[in-house]
C-alpha cells in the first residue's frame, strides 16, 4: 500500500479539479489519501477491541490541544509570590478560577492523561488477545512499546508542573531511583534535577520537556506506529491474513476501505468514548482521589514530606514491582535492582514478538493454557497496580512478590508454554456474521 | 539538644499525619444552598480571614453566592477595598509564625486537599469534624487541642459560638463544660455553613460544571444516535 502506486489526479476542468491536479504534480495527496484511508483495505471483522487505537490518537490530539491553551497561562516557577505561594501552583488555580474556561481545559488535560493510559493499556491488551504483534507486524510493535515509554516519560515530567506535594515528592522519589545505579547514579539524579533537590531548575526542564521534546518524539513515534501498520496491513481477532486471499483487482477478499467504513465507525466507538470522558471530567474530575490525588492540593513544600508518596495509579503496577525486589545481590543494593526490574518490566513487552512461539495468532485459536495465563498476568497486573497505591506492609511485600514473579514468569517462559498448547484449526476466511 | 532538633524535623511530618483515627462525622450540608453559603462567607470572613488567607479566590466570586456587589463591600470585604481584589490574610506570614509555631494554611482548597484516594469528598467531613472537636487543654500553648487533630496550633477560634468543651478521659467523648452563644444543634448548622462554604470556594463553578455535564451529555446521546445510524447505513453492504 506504500504511497506512489496511485495514479496522479486528473483534473476535470473545474477550478478545484485543477488546483488538486496542481498539488498532485507537486505533492502525494491523492497517494497519502488513497494509501492511508479510502484505499486502505482493513479486515471486516474488527471488534470492540479495534476501537482503541484511534481512541488514543484522539486522546494525543486532545492532550496537545488543550495542552497548547494552558501553556499560554501556567507559570513554571517555584518561587514563591505575594501571598506565599509557588507561583506554578497558584498559576495552575489561576487557570482554574481567572482563564475563562480554564477549568474545562486543565480539566479535560487532566482528565485526559489517565484517559490516555486506560486507553493504551487496553490497545495493548487486543495485541496480546490477538497476537497482533507476531510477524509481520513486530516493527509496528516496537514502535508501540516506544510510544508507551514515552508517554510515561511524558506522564511523569507534566505530573511535576502543578507543583503540588505529591508532584513535588513524586518527583523527588523518583529521580533520586537513579541515584540507585552505581558509580553514576549520583550525577545522573543530580543532572536530571538539575539541582540538589527538586527546585526551580527541575521544575522548568521539566516543562520542556513535557511540552516540547517529549510531545515531538511521541507525534513522530506515532506517525510511524502508523506507517509501519499500514505497511503490513491490519491483524484481525482471528489473526488471519487478509491479504493471502486477494481478488482479481488484488484486493484482499476479507478487506473494506478504511474510509469511510471504519470511519464511520471509529466515530461512533469516539462518540461513546467522550460521554465516558465528559462523565468523568464534569461529575468527577478527581476521579475519586487517583486522576488528581488529594496532597497535590498541598503547594510542594520541601519540608514536608507526605506520609505516604504514591505515584499515579497507572504507575502503580510498576511501582509495585519495584518495592518488590528487596534482596541485595552481587553487591548491589536492593533498590539497584528494584530498578532495575522496574525497568525491564516495562521493556520486556518489546520481546513479545520473538518470545512467543504459537502457531496461531489469535487467542480464538489458542488453548486453555493460553487463556489462564493471559488471565493470571492481567490479575496480577491488576494487583500490582492496586498494592502500588498503599503503603507498604509485610503482606503487600509478599503479595506484590508473588505477583511480580509471575509477571516476569509469563513472559520469559513464553517461548515454551506458548508452544505446548492445544490450538484449533485456523480459517482460511475471518469469520464475520 | 539533638533529639529536640529530631523531634523538629520530623513535627512537621506528624502533623501532616495526624488526626486518622479519630470518628469523622459526616458533613450534612450542601453547595446548592446558597443562603447557606451566604451564612458561611460571612463566618468565614469574620472567623477564618484574620489568619488564613483564601488567596486564589477574589472577591467578586462571592457575587455567584447570590450577592450584590453593595453587599458584600458592605459586609464581607475587611482586607481590601477592591472587588476585584484576591481574598488575602490579613495577619503577617512571618509574625504568625512566631505566634502559632507554624504559618496557618491557605484554605482556598482545603476541603479538595483533605479529601482521600477513593474518597475525595472526604475533605468536607473532616472539616466538619474538626471544627467541632476542639476542647480545653491547659498543657496546650493556646489552651486548646482538638480530637481529630492532636495539639493543633490553631486555638479554637468559634469558641465563644460553641462554648467550652472538655474531653471526659475516661468515655473519651467531649462534653460541653461551659455554654456558648449558640445551642449545640445551631452551632452544628453554622458550622456546616462554613464548611459548606469552604467546599464551594474549592471549585467556585462546580455546580455549573455539574450543570453543563448534562447538556454536554445529551448532546452527545443525540450525535450518538445519527452516528449510529451513518455506521448502520454503510455497513448494510458489508457481508
Amino acid at each position: 500500500m506504500a504511497a506512489g502506486n496511485f495514479e496522479k489526479y486528473k483534473s476535470d476542468g473545474s477550478l478545484a479539479g485543477n488546483a488538486l491536479e496542481w498539488v498532485d504534480a507537486r505533492f502525494p495527496a491523492t497517494a497519502m489519501w488513497k494509501g492511508h484511508l479510502s484505499e486502505y483495505y482493513a479486515p471486516k471483522n474488527f471488534n470492540f477491541w479495534y476501537f482503541f487505537g484511534s481512541l488514543a490518537l484522539l486522546v494525543l490530539v486532545i492532550q496537545i490541544v488543550t495542552g497548547i491553551f494552558l501553556v499560554m497561562h501556567y507559570k513554571p516557577d517555584a518561587a514563591l509570590n505575594a501571598n506565599g505561594v509557588p507561583i506554578a501552583f497558584a498559576s495552575v488555580e489561576y487557570i482554574m478560577r481567572d482563564v475563562p474556561g480554564g477549568w474545562l481545559i486543565r480539566y479535560m488535560h487532566s482528565t485526559g492523561a489517565s484517559a490516555f493510559f486506560i486507553v493504551v493499556y487496553l490497545h495493548m491488551f487486543r495485541g496480546l488477545l490477538y497476537g497482533s504483534y507476531r510477524k509481520p507486524r513486530e516493527l509496528t510493535w516496537l514502535f508501540g512499546v516506544g510510544i508507551f515509554l514515552c508517554l510515561m516519560g511524558e506522564a511523569f515530567f507534566g505530573y511535576l508542573l502543578p507543583w503540588g506535594q505529591m508532584s513535588y515528592w513524586g518527583a523527588q522519589v523518583i529521580v533520586n531511583l537513579f541515584s540507585a545505579i552505581p558509580i553514576i547514579g549520583g550525577d545522573l539524579s543530580l543532572i536530571i534535577r538539575g539541582d540538589f533537590v527538586v527546585g526551580d531548575a527541575t521544575l522548568n526542564r521539566f516543562f520542556s520537556f513535557h511540552v516540547i521534546a517529549f510531545p515531538l518524539v511521541l507525534i513522530g513515534l506515532v506517525a510511524a506506529h502508523v506507517l509501519a501498520l499500514h505497511e503490513t496491513g491490519s491483524n484481525n481477532p482471528d489473526g488471519v491474513e487478509i491479504k493471502a486471499n486477494k481478488d482479481e483487482n488484488g484486493i484482499p477478499r476479507d478487506g473494506i476501505p478504511f474510509h469511510p467504513y471504519y470511519t464511520v465507525k471509529d466515530i461512533v466507538g469516539v462518540i461513546v468514548f467522550l460521554m465516558v470522558f465528559s462523565a468523568v471530567m464534569f461529575w468527577a474530575p478527581e476521579g475519586g482521589g487517583y486522576f488528581l490525588e488529594t496532597p497535590n492540593f498541598y503547594p510542594a513544600d520541601p519540608l514536608k514530606t507526605p506520609p505516604h508518596i504514591a505515584p499515579v495509579w497507572y504507575f502503580t503496577p510498576f511501582y509495585s514491582i519495584l518495592r518488590a525486589v528487596t534482596y541485595p545481590l552481587f553487591g548491589l543494593d536492593a533498590k539497584f535492582w528494584g530498578v532495575v526490574a522496574m525497568g525491564a518490566s516495562v521493556v520486556i513487552f518489546a520481546f513479545l514478538p520473538w518470545l512467543d512461539r504459537s502457531p496461531v495468532k489469535s487467542i480464538r485459536y489458542r488453548g486453555p493454557i493460553y487463556k489462564t495465563l493471559l488471565t493470571i498476568f492481567v490479575i496480577c497486573f491488576f494487583i500490582l497496580g492496586y498494592l502500588g497505591t498503599l503503603s507498604p506492609s509485610p503482606m503487600g511485600e509478599l503479595i506484590s512478590q508473588i505477583c511480580s514473579v509471575f509477571y516476569f514468569g509469563f513472559f520469559l517462559a513464553m517461548p515454551w508454554w506458548s508452544r505446548m498448547d492445544k490450538f484449533k484449526p485456523v480459517p482460511d476466511r475471518v469469520t464475520f456474521k | 539538644m539533638k533529639k529536640f532538633l529530631i523531634a523538629l524535623l520530623f513535627a512537621p511530618i506528624m502533623a501532616f499525619a495526624s488526626g486518622s483515627t479519630a470518628h469523622i462525622d459526616k458533613w450534612p450540608g450542601s453547595v446548592s444552598d446558597k443562603a447557606a453559603l451566604q451564612n458561611g462567607a460571612k463566618l468565614f470572613v469574620n472567623y477564618c480571614l484574620n489568619c488564613h488567607g483564601a488567596s486564589y479566590l477574589r472577591y467578586k466570586n462571592l457575587l455567584d453566592l447570590g450577592l450584590t456587589e453593595q453587599q458584600v463591600k458592605e459586609n464581607l470585604m475587611f482586607t481590601s477595598d477592591k472587588i476585584g481584589e484576591l481574598m488575602r490574610v490579613a495577619a503577617r506570614s512571618d509574625e504568625q509564625k512566631q505566634w502559632f509555631g507554624a504559618t496557618p494554611p491557605d484554605l482556598t482548597i482545603v476541603a479538595r486537599a483533605r479529601g482521600e484516594a477513593g474518597n475525595a469528598a472526604a475533605g468536607a467531613d473532616w472539616l466538619y469534624t474538626y471544627l467541632r472537636s476542639f476542647y480545653r487543654d491547659e498543657n496546650r500553648p493556646t489552651g486548646w487541642n482538638n480530637t481529630v487533630f492532636e495539639n493543633v496550633g490553631m486555638p479554637h477560634i468559634l469558641y465563644g459560638l460553641q462554648g467550652q468543651q472538655v474531653l471526659n478521659h475516661e468515655t473519651h467523648k467531649l462534653e460541653l463544660a461551659v455554654p456558648g452563644t449558640m445551642p449545640p444543634a445551631e452551632f452544628d448548622k453554622s458550622v456546616s455553613d462554613l464548611v459548606g462554604f469552604m467546599v464551594w470556594m474549592g471549585e467556585p463553578q462546580q455546580e455549573f460544571r455539574r450543570t453543563l455535564g448534562f447538556f454536554v451529555l445529551a448532546f452527545l446521546a443525540v450525535l450518538f444516535v445519527v452516528a449510529y445510524a451513518l455506521k448502520k447505513e454503510y455497513w448494510k453492504d458489508i457481508h
